[in-house]
């Protein structure tokens, strides 16, 4: 059953170093808050699962948190490099990262067997693509009926998974709407789930087929607003364009990366704090 | 009217839509010309973005594949796994329209790496996405990318999608329902890839570019058709429509997203 507990408390109680994680929200509800906590807490020697690691595993890798990174692209939408995700893979800093990389189909598939309590995957892909030579996980298998080759590739079963929704009820149950991508699947193949809410309300008002997790499948809700920021929360507040565009040229150099993540992020308490100093830092830069 | 190379390739990747027809829409270049097509001459064209939404009509250009634009404007927004499982591997796109960083002759394309190797990049890239499966499960496929010897190589550094995989030695039994990448829409012109030999053939330059330059900006020899046709110029509608739509976008992203 969901406990209603800060974000600290829920990351330094169900997170530990060498775990699995996956932060999922395919680029809407990105959980930057969670992420951010984990950086200020100093995980290491994380395995990293995403579909795409987006700016809040580039923050992540650049600060040392993973050991390994589970993926499918690795861009910041728009605007072009994860210039972190890059210099661990080209140069290995600040510590080398191991790739498993497989494509979106297949990692959809992958956490859909892993919520469905399947070992593996099936589904038709990679054909005459050089990806599965670089990948061990990615197998072919005959079908037993009509002899046809498939994809195999094994389940996901993240120790954590961390989400981002628009609300919550005080029982803990949880509301994602708009976009969903592949969040249902990453919260029911983990073992452990926390999930950040945008506000806690009497009544969900959940339409019916919503998609809902049920108190009883999340671990810990934290209610962080603004917490998917710079990614958006439909019905709350839009993507900030403007940030991710000015992430490409805070993130290129190490130095210019690692100042800003000390002062924004390691310098701040919580998440409110981070985005006072961030803002304060945009209007600065905006003026000049 | 004045244009820009990236206009004519836009509004010549938009005229190869059919209206009707069901798209599944790469981010960038693709998603601008899918978009230009259904508020030009293909108003019931279905464009169907992986992260779920599924007949979207934006108002304005996204700049990430789930922008909030596309979840509001959709007939309807599904997961991602039921996207790529239900709708995609089911069989039910007619087209994929993609980018790419690099593609070779038989329309293989490499979004992952530029030299060094795959363990020690020299420049890493973003990586596969959803291409891999789009390209072999859609009935057929469209690929845009501005035409040079740095994008149109002689061998890639790494097959991440498959166009006709001669270089591969085969698919290992694995069965393509799709007929791959069969037009490949560049600022330069048109190819198409010859059904005998799964070869890359220029079938048409834009205005005003000759077939001399077009060799010049590929990276193998380049076979051309015995006609070569030249592209119609955009109409004044085209462009004022592109123009908009790019427009739009600015505005409501605060910068050129999305305009080329």
């Amino acid at each position: 059953m969901a406990t209603l507990v800060s974000l600290r408390e829920a990351a330094a109680e169900l997170v530990h170093d060498g775990d699995s994680v996956a932060l999922e929200g395919f680029t809407h509800l990105i959980p930057f808050a969670a992420g951010h906590e984990l950086i200020r807490q100093r995980r290491r020697n994380l395995t990293l699962i995403r579909m795409t690691p987006d700016l809040i595993y580039d923050q992540m890798i650049g600060m040392g948190c993973a050991a390994r990174l589970i993926f499918s692209w690795g861009g910041n939408p728009g605007v072009g490099s994860l210039h972190r995700f890059r210099d661990a893979i080209q140069t290995g800093w600040p510590a080398p990262l191991a790739i498993e990389e497989h494509s979106h189909a297949d990692m959809a598939a992958r956490y859909q067997a892993g919520a469905s309590g399947l070992p593996f995957a099936v589904m038709r892909g990679y054909v005459g693509s050089d990806l599965p030579k670089h990948n061990s996980k990615i197998k072919s298998i005959e079908c037993p009926f009509t002899g046809e080759v498939l994809t195999a590739t094994p389940a996901l079963r993240p120790d954590v998974s961390i989400l981002h929704a628009q609300k919550a009820d005080r029982k803990g149950n949880v509301l994602i709407y708009g976009i969903i991508g592949i969040q249902k699947e990453a919260a029911l193949a983990a073992k452990k789930v926390i999930v950040t809410v945008e506000e806690i309300v009497d009544d969900l008002e959940a339409p019916l087929n919503a998609c809902v997790l049920p108190a009883w499948v999340v671990s810990c809700v934290c209610v962080v607003p603004g917490g998917a920021h710079p990614s958006y929360a439909h019905g709350y507040y839009k993507r900030d364009n403007a940030f991710c565009i000015a992430w490409d040229g805070i993130s290129r150099g190490r130095e210019t990366f690692s100042a800003w993540m000390e002062r924004h992020v390691m310098g701040t308490a919580d998440f409110a704090e981070y985005r006072r100093s961030s803002e304060a830092e945009a209007k600065v830069s905006s003026h000049r | 009217m004045e244009y820009s190379p990236g206009e004519i390739m836009t509004i010549a990747a938009a005229r190869w839509l059919r209206n009707g027809s069901v798209c599944f829409v790469g981010i960038g270049l693709p998603s601008a010309a899918a978009n230009l097509a259904r508020l030009t001459h293909a108003p019931d064209v279905v464009l169907i973005y992986e992260s779920g939404t599924i007949g979207a009509k934006p108002q304005v250009l996204p700049l990430s594949i789930g922008d909030g634009e596309l979840a509001e404007t959709a007939d309807t927004v599904v997961s991602v796994p039921e996207i790529f499982r239900y709708w995609l591997q089911g069989g039910r796109v007619d087209v994929g329209f993609l980018g790419a960083a690099q593609i070779d002759k038989f329309g293989n394309i490499n979004t992952t790496f530029i030299g060094g190797s795959y363990e020690a990049p020299q420049v890493r890239l973003p990586g596969s996405g959803g291409a891999p499966e789009i390209v072999t499960a859609a009935k057929k496929v469209a690929i845009l990318l501005k035409q040079n010897r740095r994008t149109f190589v002689e061998r890639l550094d790494f097959v991440t999608s498959s166009g006709y995989f001669e270089r591969g030695g085969g698919n290992g039994g694995a069965k393509v329902r799709g007929r791959g990448p069969t037009t490949v829409i560049s600022d330069l012109g048109v190819l198409v890839s010859d059904p005998a030999t799964n070869e890359l053939v220029l079938t048409a330059v834009h205005p005003g570019v000759s077939v001399e330059q077009v060799r010049n900006a590929t990276g193998w020899a380049l076979r051309v058709a015995a006609n070569v046709e030249v592209t119609a110029k955009p109409s004044a509608s085209e462009l004022a429509a592109l123009r908009d739509l790019h427009a739009r976008t600015a505005a409501a992203h605060g910068s050129a997203a999305g305009a080329e």
